[in-house]
């Protein structure tokens, strides 16, 4: 398989092995100059990607933070203030006038792990 | 006005209190002289000094009190004569000072039998910080130590023996039973067998005849001609009015002492008061402090002109006498015509308890709590209310003892909840909505509980009853994830010998945790096991600055801290930091717990980094754990011409041991060699400060931002002694403590203070010392440098990689800016 593939409007990039990424943690991915953060929920075998960029202060390090959940919503919260953000729709859950996180869709194929950038966003 | 007061003892310094109240500073002049050389302090928690309290801790307010309310004090300077046609006093030093108004506030002093023999050595009274200080010199060479006085002081005495650590203490009470004018002989016999378990040697219907010895005491001679030897003696037989200045004045004294007062607490010169244990008010001398200050309140009160009397007072009391509850309220004993008795006697744990009932069966009377007083301040405004009882009035024996009795909260508005400080419900309430939320700010905006502290736990139900009618009460559970606090989470998990957050997720929570629980669980598990906190997937339940064993800084880099015991440092391992630093280009700090922090390591670089420190022989910090921070050391009697001991050497020891220690937050200590304290000991939140024989440890202190002195809990301790009561102090706060929350406010908040934590810690109170050692031992023996594991581990290594899908390369957004020749992190942006 090759590193990327298209669906419509979506390109999936591979991102690394399922292996790579702990239980219940992140990873950071370079995407081209970006920096992408993918979460793996090993409880609901679930996972999520967003911004790495924490819009609180512009650090990057969500990928370091800390997941779990709010409510049954899926979250993470920054290393740096502990600001959390939703993992599923990218909202900060402590603070309504922080601004959104962008997140990515994810699939995995056996052992691999894809995160799908839409064309607009390519643009970004 | 010039009002002159004579005597500063607590009702002395209560009605100066009660003045500058009442008028602000203004108009009023206040000149006062006491007998004893230091100012009014807390007579009522002496015992206390033997057990670590100094003469400071016990007093009511300091000098600059006085003087900043234009208070002149007098202090060692006794009034030798009152001139009452002139209106002036004429004090011992020559001092004369003229008055409106004079209150004789002079107290009692021991009443002292007429013993042959008791001038001899060895025989001491119990009453002021001196009496205690010659006994504290004297006990050292006592075996056998002997009270003479089965009272409520007598006992209080004999607990000074046992703190004293007098081998043998026996109590001689001329009575047939202890303390015969609060409590029945059911209830005495209960609370002397008791006294007899703790070591204590009771005699009953005892008459002392004679004081054997030649120039120091060696035995007592009864009437029974028996003998009891003895080294010690302390006489603690009640007290005598200090009536003698008054009776010179001509002022009217009663037959056997007190100076007469009326409802004002006026004596027979209109113009001179007297008011605590020398008045004496209809035919009786109230020798408590509550009343005192009600006396003190009301001639204050009568001098500026308002309408207030003394009318006698309730003399309920609760008391804790070497750790026996014992409790008298109302009226105890009643005879058959005025009532019916309840008792519930349980002679296995110890308890009595007996309420008196009004014939109608509606009203408590009053009644004797023994070895169980927990219902004494709900029986007690029962029956100061005339609240109606149940129509089984035992019930509300057996509803206290199940915990189900009201416990304040359903007394009315003007139910006075502290006696000594006369404050009611409604107060205490209406400073809880006005913002006063915790125990202590209501005692320091009301004063409820200041005084004998027997209404605190009252205090508390009303505050959290006020609060939660507004709907702010929040059961203290860990977060949403999680219903039981740190402590139950932590038993549960020792039970359970779980090893892993998702483990304990599994067991005891629910949802996905989040990042209070997680770092909490880590924590307990941690303190339990000492494990590696990157294994069996708890590396991601780390909050961030364990799951990367270094503190995140601005911009995304890392510091790293290597451990620097004591702060001792080679030469040859300075120039390793210096090149370690040089080559990753790292920002070098000495921190404030005398270590060095080095400061913008990329993450991908920290297993480099401290491959290379460990080669050096060093070995992680902990600078990002809530664990053991440093033990700071000052050079001590190695180098320092004044050190009393090597307190270096120790530091070293003392961190070594405790290196790696998880807790609720992070802990950090210093050893000083002397007195002069340079290593700050008494801002940690333990402390260790030399003396001439041994080392004084230190609790519970704190700088920060709320800073709080650290507290005595043991003195002149061995080595080994201190580092055991270390390993227990440690423990029982790593096991008791809500999250993220240091020793210092562990402690406020800890029901009973540092004397409940002497007891555990010092005493074994609670039976757990030994558990306590050895669950520490097991974490000093598992202990292994967490980074030496990383290094050592390409798995863990991995797991510092920047990008997962490209290891070699750096966070390309870091950027640094220069500064004095070094780098720092760029600006937030």
């Amino acid at each position: 398989m090759s590193s990327t593939l298209s669906t419509t409007g979506i390109t999936w990039f591979f991102a690394c092995k399922t292996t790579d990424v702990p239980a219940n943690g992140g990873v950071c991915i370079k995407y081209k100059e970006e920096q992408i953060a993918l979460f793996y929920f090993t409880r609901s075998d679930a996972w999520y990607a967003t911004q790495n960029l924490c819009p609180h202060r512009k650090q990057m390090a969500l990928s370091r933070g800390m997941t779990g959940s709010h409510q049954g919503e899926p979250k993470v919260a920054c290393p740096f203030h502990k600001k959390t953000f939703s993992l599923a729709d990218g909202r900060c859950l402590t603070d309504e006038h922080e601004c959104s996180l962008t997140t990515y869709p994810v699939r995995t194929e056996d052992d691999r792990v894809y995160i799908g950038i839409s064309e607009n966003e390519e643009a970004y | 006005m010039k009002i002159v007061v004579i005597g500063n003892g607590m009702v002395g310094y209560k009605f100066c209190e009660k003045i500058v109240e009442k008028t602000g500073d203004t108009g009023i002049e206040l000149v006062v002289f006491g007998e004893e050389p230091r100012p009014a302090y807390d007579r009522v928690h002496l015992s206390e000094f033997f057990a670590g309290r100094s003469a400071d801790d016990l007093t009511m307010a300091p000098l600059d009190w006085y003087t900043s309310h234009n208070i002149t004090l007098h202090l060692g300077d006794p009034i030798k004569e009152i001139d009452t046609l002139h209106k002036i006093v004429h004090s011992h030093q020559g001092i004369s000072e003229s008055y409106d108004f004079l209150i004789m506030a002079t107290g009692s002093s021991a009443f002292v039998p007429s013993i042959q023999g008791v001038d001899k050595k060895g025989v001491f009274i119990y009453r002021t910080i001196e009496d205690l200080e010659l006994m504290l010199d004297f006990a050292p060479k006592a075996r056998k130590g002997t009270v003479i006085g089965g009272g409520l002081l007598g006992l209080e005495a004999a607990k000074a023996l046992l703190d004293l650590g007098v081998a043998e203490t026996h109590i001689i009470e001329f009575a047939p039973r202890l303390m015969p004018r609060q409590i029945d002989d059911k209830g005495s016999f209960i609370l002397q067998s008791k006294l007899q378990k703790l070591g204590l040697q009771i005699h009953t219907n005892k008459n002392t005849r004679e004081i054997l010895g030649a120039d120091t005491i060696t035995g007592l001679q009864f009437t029974d001609d028996t003998i009891l030897d003895t080294d010690m003696l302390v006489i603690s037989a009640g007290i005598k009015p200090r009536d003698e200045l008054a009776k010179a004045a001509g002022l009217t004294t009663g037959p056997r002492g007190g100076i007469v007062v009326n409802e004002q607490l006026q004596t027979s010169d209109p113009s001179i008061y007297a008011i605590g244990e020398c008045a004496l008010y209809n035919g009786m001398i109230y020798g408590l402090v509550a009343p005192g200050y009600e006396m003190a309140e009301t001639a204050a009160s009568h001098i500026l002109g308002q309408h207030k009397s003394f009318t006698g007072f309730d003399m309920s009391t609760k008391l804790k006498l070497i750790g026996v509850d014992v409790a008298s309220f109302g009226n105890p004993f009643i005879t058959p015509e005025e009532g019916n008795s309840i008792v519930l006697e349980d002679s296995m744990k110890g308890v009595y308890q007996r309420i008196n009932i009004s014939t109608c069966g509606q009203y408590l009377l009053g009644g004797i709590l023994i070895g169980d007083a927990d219902a004494y301040n709900m029986l007690l405004q029962t029956s100061k209310n005339k609240v109606i009882l149940p129509p089984n009035p035992i019930d509300i024996l057996l509803g206290a003892r199940n915990g189900t009795a009201s416990t304040g909260i359903n007394l009315p508005d003007d139910a006075i909840i502290c006696s000594c400080e006369s404050i009611s419900k409604l107060a205490i309430a209406q400073a809880v909505e006005g913002g006063y939320e915790t125990l202590d700010a209501v005692k320091k905006c009301t004063k409820a509980g200041t005084c004998c502290g027997g209404c605190v736990p009252m205090v508390k139900d009303i505050i959290t009853a006020t609060m939660k009618a507004q709907g702010k009460y929040i059961r203290n559970v860990v977060c949403e994830h999680f219903a039981y606090s740190r402590q139950e989470l932590l038993d549960l998990v020792k039970v359970k010998a779980l090893k892993s957050f998702d483990e304990v997720l599994d067991h005891y929570g629910h949802g996905e945790g989040c990042e209070t629980c997680k770092p909490v669980v880590s924590s307990i598990l941690a303190s339990l096991w000492n494990e590696m906190i990157l294994d069996k997937g708890n590396d991601t339940a780390q909050d961030s600055n364990d799951r990367y064993l270094a503190n995140i800084q601005k911009g995304g880099t890392y510091s790293v801290v290597p451990r620097i015991p004591g702060g001792e440092i080679t030469p040859e391992k300075l120039i390793v930091i210096g090149q370690i630093a040089h080559k990753y280009h790292l920002y070098t700090k000495i921190t404030g717990g005398q270590r060095i922090d080095m400061f913008g390591a990329h993450l991908s670089d920290l297993p480099a980094i401290w491959e290379e420190l460990i080669i050096a022989g060093f070995e992680s910090g902990h600078a990002y754990g809530k664990a053991l921070r440093t033990v700071k050391s000052c050079v001590g009697s190695t180098w320092c011409r004044f050190g009393l001991h090597d307190s270096v050497s120790f530091a070293i020891r003392i961190e070594e041991r405790y290196r790696g220690l998880r807790a609720p937050h992070k802990i950090k200590s210093a050893v000083s060699g002397c007195i002069r304290e340079c290593a700050e000991a008494q801002s940690k939140d333990f402390g260790i400060i030399a003396t001439e024989r041994g080392w004084n440890l230190y609790v519970c202190g704190n700088g920060g931002s709320k800073p709080q002195h650290a507290l005595l809990l043991g003195t002149d301790l061995d080595d080994e002694t201190c580092i055991r009561y270390i390993d227990r102090f440690l423990m029982f706060y790593i096991k008791t403590a809500d999250p993220l929350t240091r020793t210092a406010t562990w402690l406020n908040k800890l029901e009973g203070g540092i004397d409940y934590l002497r007891n555990v810690v010092l005493h074994d109170s609670l039976g757990i010392a030994e558990s306590l050692e050895a669950e520490m031992q097991l974490l000093v023996d598992s202990y292994k440098c967490e980074w030496k594991e990383v290094v050592d581990n390409p798995q863990l290594r991995k797991r510092f990689n920047h990008f997962v899908n490209a290891p070699e390369e750096k966070d390309p957004t870091v950027k640094f800016e220069t500064m004095r020749s070094q780098k720092k992190a760029a600006e937030w942006k």
